[in-house]
């Protein structure tokens, strides 16, 4: 069996897909591949042109909604997507028509119900961002979202906070998006201490946002199994209205 | 630098650089004064939240939908595409979505149901306008909130009440630029031309009807008419369609509450029954084209003896019911009569309602779930409307069997009484209604069945 390695980008996956579709290899994460004796391992080097054609081509089968939910199942970075995926695009490019909503099929069901669980995540980082402000003027926040989905709010919040300077930095990959009044742009950087950044109102927003929290609850109603389910506790550590 | 600190607390240039013409030794002193005045006046507004941020939360809508404001000039915030966002979760479980403010507890009302009523001696506060503003715009850039859902206590009259409203929905979009969602209360009572020009700021707006029935509000609220409540719903409603009318044919038509308009009833402060509760929210979503009615389950704040008084439970179940049935008039196509009517005047607690309709007409079933209607699939107890729509798309590829149906999200525990499928049923036996509702009662664990166990376990 062959094994295909890639560099973890959507375009190196599309260029894996381009260079084993004839074959019967599988496609395999590069920094996380476990070497295996009997198999035979390919590194495929990421070629934009190939992966364009595989997209293209999926352009032509799959709607624009079919698309978005392509590229969510591979934000999911679960445990070899590739796999389900590398089967998905064969059943699309080996029919004549459209088969995104054959649900009955099990790749097709794979891939609606993973993108699903990654919109709710997406959904989940519009809703628990928390920026706080820096005293040079940026609106900053930590995440640490379960799948990889900082490019699917990009749009979200350039449009909603087009007027101030933004940054969401992915603790768990180590990367952020940084909004400068004109563009997002992909930033790396040293996570080091961060007391003394915050702008000096901070504080105090961040105790009146405490204090509504608590003057909106109704404590007769109280509802923890609710709570959890609509906000699981990983999320509480960014929240100032549960820390 | 000190001076540049201090000044960023409060965000005041204006008083920055009227500074500067200060000589050195007075910069300072004006520093120490304007300091201790940041943290007083950061004192009040915290008090002033707390008290009218605890008055607002008996009102239930926490909707952020439904609009289409487009983030056009640059400025801040945006309510495209209509998609509501809940950014946090109270330990009540429920959601927070806007900054829900009174903007003062003063009323000159008397409800008995009401914190805020005139008799109630309670602390009282009132927030400047350029305090809400102020509150709304910093929580909005935190990502804390999606807009402002602005109420308020009535205080000399309707008119100014709402003038007061508008003016901090008309300053929040027109000076600072702000596209979120804002939802105001109209005040029964208030004139044409303030709905008129709350509907040209807000993006939704509401008149609660307070109770279900006339009779009710008679008794609780008795300087409330319902005639009161209906003339702006109903001037609202007009101005709608007229609009939209227009906009079909102008190229430039002002928004005006894009959202919609909303109402609320309270649920258990009167003798109400579900029946009255359910056909009186689907006339009026018919009659002014609600988008939603809220259902608010009594929340005992006095010991007034028409009312149920302190230490009795929050109707959370029946709230609930409502609700659900709310969601079949609405999504699955059931009329109010289906739902209830004189021989049912109360949703079944025990069962949902889809489910309980379904006993009830066992002999519209079992349907073919790779033939039957779009509509009629929907009514399947079991069945959400995620499924039906995965199901109707799915069966044009090829039929579909139990597994299939399964893995898409349909319920087959309550479900598989009411369908058949490629491989036939799976329950080949005739089961009676309360058969089959004492297996789907076995097999299920309710959550409310736990809600109510430390109450059993007290007899």
């Amino acid at each position: 069996m062959d094994i295909y390695l890639y560099d973890s980008s959507f375009e190196g996956f599309l260029t894996a897909v381009f260079e084993s579709y004839t074959s019967r290899g599988v496609i395999r994460k590069e920094n996380a591949f476990v070497p295996d004796m009997f198999a035979t391992t390919i590194r495929v080097e990421t070629d934009l042109e190939k992966a364009d054609r595989v997209w293209a081509g999926l352009s032509k089968k799959l709607s624009a909604n079919g698309l978005h939910q392509y590229f969510s199942t591979f934000l999911s970075e679960i445990e070899n997507v590739e796999d389900q995926m590398l089967s998905y695009t064969r059943h699309v490019f080996e029919n004549q028509s459209s088969v995104e909503r054959d649900f009955g099929n099990n790749f097709v069901l794979f891939v609606a119900q993973t993108a699903r669980k990654v919109h709710r995540e997406k959904h989940r980082m519009e809703a628990f961002v928390r920026f706080q402000l820096t005293k040079d003027g940026i609106y900053f926040s930590l995440v640490s979202p379960d799948y990889n989905v900082l490019p699917l709010i990009i749009k979200h919040f350039k449009d909603r906070y087009a007027d101030q300077r933004w940054m969401i930095y992915d603790k768990v990959r180590n990367y952020g998006i940084y909004y400068d009044l004109e563009k997002v742009e992909t930033v790396w950087m040293e996570m080091d201490k961060q007391e003394g950044i915050w702008d000096e109102a901070e504080g105090d927003y961040q105790a009146l946002w405490q204090t509504y929290y608590k003057g909106a609850n109704i404590a007769s109603r109280v509802n923890r199994k609710l709570l959890l389910q609509h906000m699981p506790k990983r999320y509480w550590k960014y929240l100032p209205e549960l820390r | 630098m000190r001076i540049y600190e201090i000044v960023s607390v409060s965000g005041r240039n204006d008083f920055f650089l009227c500074m500067h013409r200060l000589p050195p030794s007075l910069v300072l002193l004006n520093n120490l004064v304007f300091l201790v005045k940041a943290i007083v006046m950061h004192e009040r507004v915290q008090e002033k939240l707390s008290i009218l941020a605890d008055a607002a939360k008996y009102d239930v809508s926490c909707a952020s939908s439904g609009s289409d404001r487009k983030n056009t000039n640059k400025g801040l915030g945006n309510a495209h595409p209509g998609m509501g966002i809940c950014h946090s979760y109270t330990p009540d479980g429920r959601c927070v979505s806007l900054l829900k403010i009174l903007l003062t507890n003063h009323c000159i009302y008397d409800c008995a149901y009401c914190v805020s009523r005139k008799s109630n001696d309670i602390k009282r506060a009132a927030f400047t306008v350029q305090e809400v503003v102020d509150l709304t715009i910093n929580f909005y850039r935190r990502n804390y909130i999606e807009g402002l859902f602005l109420s308020s206590g009535i205080f000399r009259d309707p008119d100014y009440t709402m003038e007061r409203l508008v003016r901090i929905a008309k300053d929040l979009r027109t000076i600072h630029k702000f596209n979120g969602y804002i939802h105001l209360k109209a005040i029964p009572g208030a004139s044409d031309e303030l709905m008129q020009e709350a509907g040209m700021y807000a993006d939704r707006l509401s008149v609660n009807l307070e109770l279900p029935t006339e009779e009710g509000l008679k008794l609780l609220a008795p300087e409330k008419k319902r005639a009161d409540m209906i003339q702006p719903m109903n001037y609202l409603k007009n101005e709608i369609i007229r609009l939209d009318d227009e906009r079909k044919v102008l190229k430039k038509v002002p928004t005006f509450v894009p959202a919609g308009q909303s109402t609320q009833v309270i649920v258990g402060a009167g003798k109400e029954t579900d029946k009255d509760i359910v056909h009186l929210a689907a006339r009026f979503y018919h009659q002014f084209q609600l988008k939603r009615v809220y259902y608010s389950g009594y929340v005992p704040i006095s010991n007034d003896a028409r009312l149920p008084g302190l230490g009795h439970q929050v109707p959370m179940m029946r709230e609930n019911r409502l609700y659900q049935a709310d969601w079949l008039m609405r999504f699955y196509g059931f009329k109010a009569q289906e739902l209830l009517d004189d021989a049912n005047p109360h949703l079944d607690t025990e069962i949902d309602p889809k489910l309980s309709w379904a006993l009830r007409n066992l002999h519209l079933f079992p349907v073919d779930i790779n033939i039957a209607d779009k509509m009629l699939i929907a009514r399947v107890p079991g069945i959400g409307m995620n499924s039906v729509n995965k199901i109707i798309a799915a069966r044009s590829f090829s039929a579909l069997g139990w597994d299939q149906l399964q893995q898409m999200g349909v319920q087959l525990n309550r479900a598989k009484y009411f369908i058949t499928c490629r491989k036939g049923p799976i329950e080949k036996k005739d089961f009676t209604s309360e058969q089959i509702r004492r297996q789907i009662l076995n097999q299920s664990h309710s959550k409310y069945l736990k809600l109510h166990s430390p109450q059993l376990s007290l007899f």
